[in-house]
């Protein structure tokens, strides 16, 4: 006889159903946006700069109040009460200027206080997160004279205090280096495996949004244009490949293989990005190794789609996404 | 309380760094009217006496609490770093009330300094200068209240500084000259604005002879302000998080 276990319930960590915002002066920032996110799982918003994805999380925490829709967090209703969610989640905005004068060590107990930790559990916490994070021997430095990566990460320290069953993090590792980036993707695969917290991580790295998130929701001029794991959503361009050509002066234009590749092209400078068919690639490819447009050429990729291509192919109109 | 102990204990580690500064202007502004105006009072003029020091001892609370905190608050509206307490669950009252007390502990010495050496300078008695001890906390609450909704509400943080140094302004000015030789229309101002039940505390300590009932009754207007400057800051803080 075969037992199947059952799957254990998916839990609804982030519930958000129809969330509009328009800013004064008349733009829509988000239109009608619905999502949800289950406990335990790293749920991306990935997004061009203007995208509405600030708005967005700034509605999700209840700092800002939607013109309609609402935001339901672990099955509580939320919306516009920053209060009541703050109960359940931890924010971390793009910039922190409230800390910026504290020292590291300061900032991040004070916050673990104000979250309801006692001084000795601050502080216990705050000692163990700085060494996570490698930030110890800054312990007593005021945010403002940190380096700019550092004081991410020290804000980002200030967000984890506490333990959160719900983070909620603006363009965490903007400005870090590597490996101070791959320490805080760590940091939150840890907190996810070892206490089932569900993280909500705005990006507008692509290396970032593919190696960290579960799943994601692509947002362009307020809208989510796309909703899914990264790995689903690449296969919805898969016959797709992106040639990138580098040009050590102008191109030949007059080439006839250079001229087609030019009507298909990103254009920035010397630099064309195409996303073709693979078979589309390969003759492009072999005509321009083999021509004289060769001698022209300074450099040449070939790469499989990313989610940046995703974006582009599902119409998405920015032009700022990161790839690195 | 932690987490009032915890606001408190951060933003004094903060200020701390400008203390210096902090309590030299402070002070010496104060003291400065002290010494200016001692070339101009009668030596006979008692209560002209009193209500100059009392003035120049609230407005160094005032020059805090109205106009540091007018900018303090300010400012973190206008590089939003108001979010950062909006999704902590403390409330926008506690983080203002937190936030004037640390700039307040900074004000003891100034306040006490201007209040001993006016009554030196002025020839007043010492005997009840403990009721600046009542006066202090309460006359900062509701001015920081003030000042922190003048921050807060500004559209833009220069005009949050502005305000609050022309709040200061009207403190010493309201402060300083003796009811009876201002205009009509400026005593009812007088009369409405939250300083001046401060001063009068303060001003009624440095008699030989205590009237109770008046003290209480001044205080416990502060007292009352106090609480409805707060929640007025409080649902500013609200406002101001959503703007």
């Amino acid at each position: 006889m075969t037992v199947t276990a059952a799957a254990p319930p998916r839990t609804v960590a982030v519930s958000v159903q129809g969330l509009r915002r328009t800013h004064r002066g008349g733009v829509l920032a988000t239109d009608d946006i619905s999502f949800e996110a289950v406990a335990g799982e790293v749920f991306g918003l990935l997004g061009p700069n203007g995208a509405g994805k600030t708005t967005l999380v700034r509605l999700l925490v209840g700092v800002l109040r939607p013109d309609a829709g609402r935001v339901t967090l672990l099955g509580r209703e939320v919306t516009a009460d920053s209060r009541a969610a703050s109960r359940v989640l931890a924010y971390l905005a793009q910039d922190e200027p409230a800390l910026n004068e504290l020292p590291v060590g300061l900032a991040v107990e004070t916050t673990g206080r104000l979250r309801g930790l006692s001084k000795t559990d601050a502080r216990t916490a705050t000692t163990s997160l700085l060494d996570e994070l490698s930030l110890g021997a800054l312990r007593d430095r005021p945010l403002c004279k940190l380096s700019g990566g550092e004081r991410r990460l020290a804000q980002v320290a200030t967000c984890l205090v506490g333990d959160r069953p719900l983070l909620v993090l603006d363009e965490p590792t903007t400005g870090l280096d590597v490996s101070a980036r791959r320490a805080v993707w760590e940091v939150l695969r840890r907190r996810r495996t070892e206490s089932g917290t569900t993280v909500v991580l705005v990006t507008h790295n692509v290396l970032e949004a593919e190696q960290v998130l579960d799943r994601v929701a692509v947002l362009d001029r307020g809208r989510v244009i796309a909703c899914d794991t990264p790995g689903r959503l690449k296969a919805l361009v898969s016959d797709d490949v992106r040639l990138d050509l580098v040009w050590r002066d102008e191109p030949p234009l007059d080439d006839p293989v250079v001229a087609a590749l030019a009507a298909r092209s990103e254009i920035a400078g010397r630099r064309w990005s195409a996303r073709l068919t693979a078979a589309d690639a390969r003759e492009a490819l072999g005509n321009l190794t083999s021509g004289s447009a060769l001698a022209a050429l300074d450099d040449f990729t070939l790469a499989t789609p990313t989610l940046e291509d995703v974006y582009l192919a599902l119409g998405g109109s920015g032009r700022d996404l990161e790839r690195s | 309380m932690n987490s009032f102990l915890a606001l408190y204990a951060g933003q004094v580690s903060r200020v701390r760094a400008a203390r210096g500064p902090l309590l030299f202007v402070a002070t010496l502004q104060s003291v400065g009217i002290l010494l200016l105006l001692r070339g101009v009072v009668d030596e006979g003029s008692r209560t002209t006496s009193q209500q100059v020091v009392a003035g120049s001892t609230v407005l160094v609370v005032a020059f805090v609490a109205l106009n540091l905190l007018a900018q303090r608050f300010g400012m973190l509206r206008g590089t939003g770093a108001l979010d950062h307490f909006a999704t902590l669950p403390v409330s926008g009252g506690l983080v203002v009330l937190a936030t004037a007390a640390s700039y307040a502990t900074f004000t003891i010495p100034g306040a006490v300094v201007t209040g001993v050496l006016g009554s030196l300078l002025y020839g007043l008695p010492l005997g009840h200068l403990w009721v600046l001890a009542l006066v202090l906390p309460l006359a900062g609450a509701s001015l920081a209240g003030l000042g922190a909704c003048l921050g807060l509400l500004a559209p833009r943080p220069e005009l949050a500084t502005v305000a609050g140094q022309l709040g200061m302004s009207g403190v010493l000015f309201l402060g300083i000259i003796p009811e009876n030789r201002l205009p009509g229309v400026v005593q009812a101002v007088r009369a409405v604005v939250p300083s001046t039940y401060a001063t009068d505390a303060l001003a009624s300590s440095f008699s030989r002879q205590l009237d109770a009932g008046l003290l209480l009754r001044d205080l416990g207007v502060c007292f009352v302000v106090a609480v409805v400057a707060l929640s007025l800051a409080s649902a500013a803080f609200r406002r101001a998080v959503r703007a």
